[in-house]
């Protein structure tokens, strides 16, 4: 088997395991709508860990995109409540200021050759500042088309709900999944995860793939800010504290190299549903504190990392 | 080729490049017309592979200007120059090893349906290309999971792919066997008949007389001169690369049987799948010859000896009996072992010369023991002159330098933790013919010094030189142990051949 499908096979494993162990438990755990809420509950982790996925294939990292959803809330909420703009021009504006600040830290990237690790960060501080100084407090959002979106649903055989947002967050795997797999653009991302030097001496643009690829992270992070705003129902500058983690740790548990270079989007996917049961599994326990679901998240991420190793390191042994 | 009012393709007139201090090209002008081989030679460090880059894009000149078919170019990065029709294959690492090897060959130019990739075409594309070049492998599969040959196949195939009128390739041989450097003769025949333009950089000058219509030479980032090939002799090549005679240290070693005590005996040591097991005892003050053709189990052998692969059956003795559980313990018992592949293997690039030389020795000493800085420098500029190592300053990080220079950087490292036994698997790959002579020198000199040497090498001229004992490596057992007059090319040849599926 191709080496890069060994973790993917393992996180998928995993997850039917553990989904079926769960399953034997609470068999209530078998049902569309169980399902529906796991979509809607995640789907602003998981479109953020699209973006995270191309970002590290890249070989690189963004700790922005906590604060970015963060900032885009207030935004939204901003020009909603007190702007009285209507929301699909907020969105609209809101997502051109996230894409442009992800630009922006991209060619810092590129032109300026600093890490990714320190740009996102002095990002993650920018972001998250600009949202607090606009407002410390939560800003409710009261508007028509809010109720609506939130409300409005796809009935799944079986009962469950599949919500507007949790569809959205489907929508962005598909999307991504194309473009990761089937693109140009995808295939430059790998190949600067690979050896960007190389890639360089082959033709790849270098500098328009880093701008595009945190312009992307960027964007989905300010798409999961609005799909977070329609969550809550509301806008807060502390919304989403600590989300890049989750969102790195759902694209490493779903079988991408941290390094760079290997990888799947459908692998996130998996990810972010297996930390998903998690935490689900936890509340339908009752008697665990949600500290587990950390706990046993931290116990997954090792596990994978331990497994990658291994993998690849067999690999170059026989090489 | 004639040429006479025939018009350039690619020019380079004036080209000067500086790197901080050092002027590592000056006023270099080049024709490459249609239709002819070109070739460019020159010591390590003489600015080839800098020359090349600036003519393709990688690099930006100082001073100078290219001239595309008549018309001053400026590119800015290589896909324009491959946008422009040339295809390049650089010396240094040229594919992305997690993309499969189809991807590498259509990266940037894959063929599209429907706005998404066609895997489909690009499969079929690529299996069809390579089988151009002899090669029917898997190419859906990771480019690193095949070897450096495969690898750099592919690298050609690609850039050949890319040059609609120029092909430029730096030391593409240097990896491959043979047969197939003669099937990417045969390519470069045909597209030299299709009127591209092909520059060819390689150390073999065997090869250059086989192939090249005219060559450049360069000394010290200068231009000695561009001849017809036509009028030339071997020495006259490499006066003009020199700018003096070398005289090859051809003499057969014959004091043998003189060699010293037995210092390591390996029995039945093999693994599966890798090497059939073999018997070897090494003398002090002799040097054991590897030949075989590539991929007939010579540089498994060498990992096995140096606990890089763990043998599975099989003992050592190396002043008593010793278990290779890792190359550390190699190092710890007296071994040394300069790899093949040093791109890949043995090359610190962010490093500095100095640092890349000492730390095999550091890592014996062990870090408690650490090396001032003085002595270090003491250590580096011994090895830096006795290798003729040509680098600006002995701090500067060593991907900065050339890259025959960098594979002498990765010999001194071993030579400095004054090894008992030292495996070289082709030290003189990539190396130019002043050096090699060097090298050959030094391998006779370490012999007599007491050392025990085992000795990878394709060419079979410089395996005669210094070996006192040769062994024969063919589908990955050891076939043939030859000894004093048979110590011959032509009987090596036979022994790698004989029995051979036909
Ligand atoms: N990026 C760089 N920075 C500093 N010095 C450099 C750089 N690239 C090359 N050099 C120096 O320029 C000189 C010419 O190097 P170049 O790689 O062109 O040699 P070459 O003729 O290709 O040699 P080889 O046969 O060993 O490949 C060397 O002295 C090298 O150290
Ligand atoms: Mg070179």
């Amino acid at each position: 088997m191709n080496r890069s499908l060994r973790p993917l096979a393992a996180t998928a494993v995993i997850f039917i395991l553990a989904y079926a162990a769960a399953a034997f438990q609470f068999p209530t755990l078998v049902s569309t709508r169980v399902l529906g809420n796991f979509l809607t509950d995640n789907a602003f982790l998981g479109i953020t860990a699209v973006g995270m996925t191309f970002v590290i294939l890249s070989g690189g990292i963004d700790l922005s995109v906590g604060a970015v959803i963060g900032f885009t809330g207030v935004f939204v909420a901003v020009m909603i409540s007190w702007g009285g703009y209507h929301p699909a021009v907020a969105f609209a504006i809101a997502l051109a200021v996230s894409a442009a600040f992800g630009a922006a830290m991209g060619a810092a990237i590129h032109w300026l050759k600093v890490p990714s690790f320190i740009v996102t960060l002095a990002g993650m501080f920018l972001a998250r500042g600009a949202a607090s100084v606009i407002s410390a407090d939560s800003i409710p959002i009261n508007h028509e088309i809010y109720d609506w979106i939130s409300q409005a649903y796809w009935k799944m055989p079986g009962g469950g709900r599949l919500s507007m947002i949790g569809g959205v967050m489907v929508l962005v795997f598909v999307l991504g999944a194309l473009l990761a797999h089937r693109t140009r653009f995808g295939a430059n991302v790998y190949a600067l995860g690979g050896n960007a030097h190389s890639a360089e001496l082959m033709g790849v643009p270098i500098g328009r793939t880093t701008i595009l690829i945190y312009t992307l992270s960027s964007t989905l992070a300010g798409l999961s800010g609005i799909v977070f705003s329609l969550y809550t129902q509301a806008g807060y500058s502390l919304s989403a504290v600590g989300v890049e983690l989750d969102a790195i740790g759902a694209v490493v548990i779903g079988g991408t190299l941290l390094t760079g270079g290997y990888g799947f989007v459908a692998g996130t996917f998996i990810g972010v549903m297996l930390m998903g049961l998690v935490q689900t599994y936890i509340i339908f326990d009752g008697t665990l504190s949600s500290w587990w679901t950390k706990i046993v998240i931290g116990v997954l991420l090792f596990m994978f990392i331990l497994l990658q190793r291994l993998v690849f390191r067999a690999q170059a042994a026989r090489a | 080729m004639g040429g006479i009012s025939m018009e350039p393709m690619l020019q380079g007139r004036g080209l000067g490049k500086v790197f901080g201090a050092h002027q590592a090209l000056a006023g270099v002008d080049i024709d490459l017309f249609p239709g002819e081989v070109h070739a460019l030679l020159g010591e390590n460090g003489a600015g080839k592979s800098t020359l090349i880059k600036i003519l393709t894009g990688a690099y930006q000149p100082d001073s100078g200007a290219v001239v595309l078919e008549g018309a001053e170019v400026a590119f800015r990065d290589p896909l324009q120059a491959q946008a422009a029709g040339i295809g390049t294959v650089y010396q240094e690492v040229n594919l992305v090893p997690n993309l499969s090897v189809a991807e590498n060959l259509y990266l940037g130019h894959q063929p599209m349906r429907w706005g998404m990739l066609n895997k489909r075409a690009m499969h079929d594309g690529a299996r069809e290309i390579l089988a151009g070049y002899g090669l029917e492998i898997d190419v859906r599969a990771e480019l690193g999971s095949f070897s450096v040959a495969v690898q750099q196949i592919v690298a050609i195939a690609r850039a050949v792919k890319l040059s609609g009128k120029v092909l430029v390739l730096d030391e593409p041989t240097a990896s491959l066997d043979r047969a197939e450097v003669e099937s990417l003769f045969e390519v470069i025949a045909k597209l030299k008949a299709r009127g591209l333009a092909v520059v060819f950089i390689t150390h073999f000058l065997d090869q250059v007389f086989a192939i090249a219509d005219r060559v450049t030479v360069l000394r010290n980032g200068k231009l000695v001169s561009t001849q017809a090939i036509s009028g030339l002799s071997r020495t006259d090549v490499v006066r003009m690369m020199l700018g003096k005679d070398v005289v090859f240290a051809h003499s057969p070693v014959t004091e043998i049987g003189a060699s010293g005590p037995a210092l390591a005996e390996f029995k039945g040591l093999g693994r599966k799948g890798s090497v059939a097991p073999f018997d070897l005892t090494l003398h002090q003050g002799e040097v054991v010859g590897v030949a075989g053709l590539l991929g007939s189990g010579r540089t498994e052998m060498a990992r096995l000896m140096f606990g890089v692969d763990l043998a599975d059956t099989g003992s050592i003795s190396l002043g008593g009996p010793l278990t290779l559980r890792s190359p550390r313990q190699a190092v710890a018992a007296g071994m040394g072992f300069c790899p093949e592949d040093r791109k890949v293997d043995g090359i610190f690039g962010e490093l500095s010369v100095r640092e890349n030389i000492v730390i095999a020795l550091q890592a014996k000493l062990g870090w408690f023991k650490a090396l001032s800085r003085d002595e270090q420098d003491d250590i580096a500029g011994r090895f830096a002159e006795a290798l003729d190592i040509r680098a600006a300053d002995h701090n500067m990080p060593v991907k900065l330098l050339s890259g025959g220079n960098q594979q002498k950087v990765i010999l001194a490292r071993w030579m400095a933790i004054d090894p008992k036994l030292l495996i070289l698997d082709e030290p003189t790959r990539g190396i130019d013919v002043g050096a090699h002579a060097e090298i050959v020198r030094t391998i006779n000199r370490l012999r007599e010094d007491g050392l025990a040497l085992l000795v990878i090498s394709s060419e079979l001229d410089e395996v005669v030189a210094y070996s006192s004992r040769v062994v024969v490596m063919r589908d990955r057992a050891m076939v043939a142990e030859l000894k004093g007059a048979d110590i011959a090319p032509q009987v090596i040849v036979q022994a790698i051949a004989a029995q051979e599926a036909p």
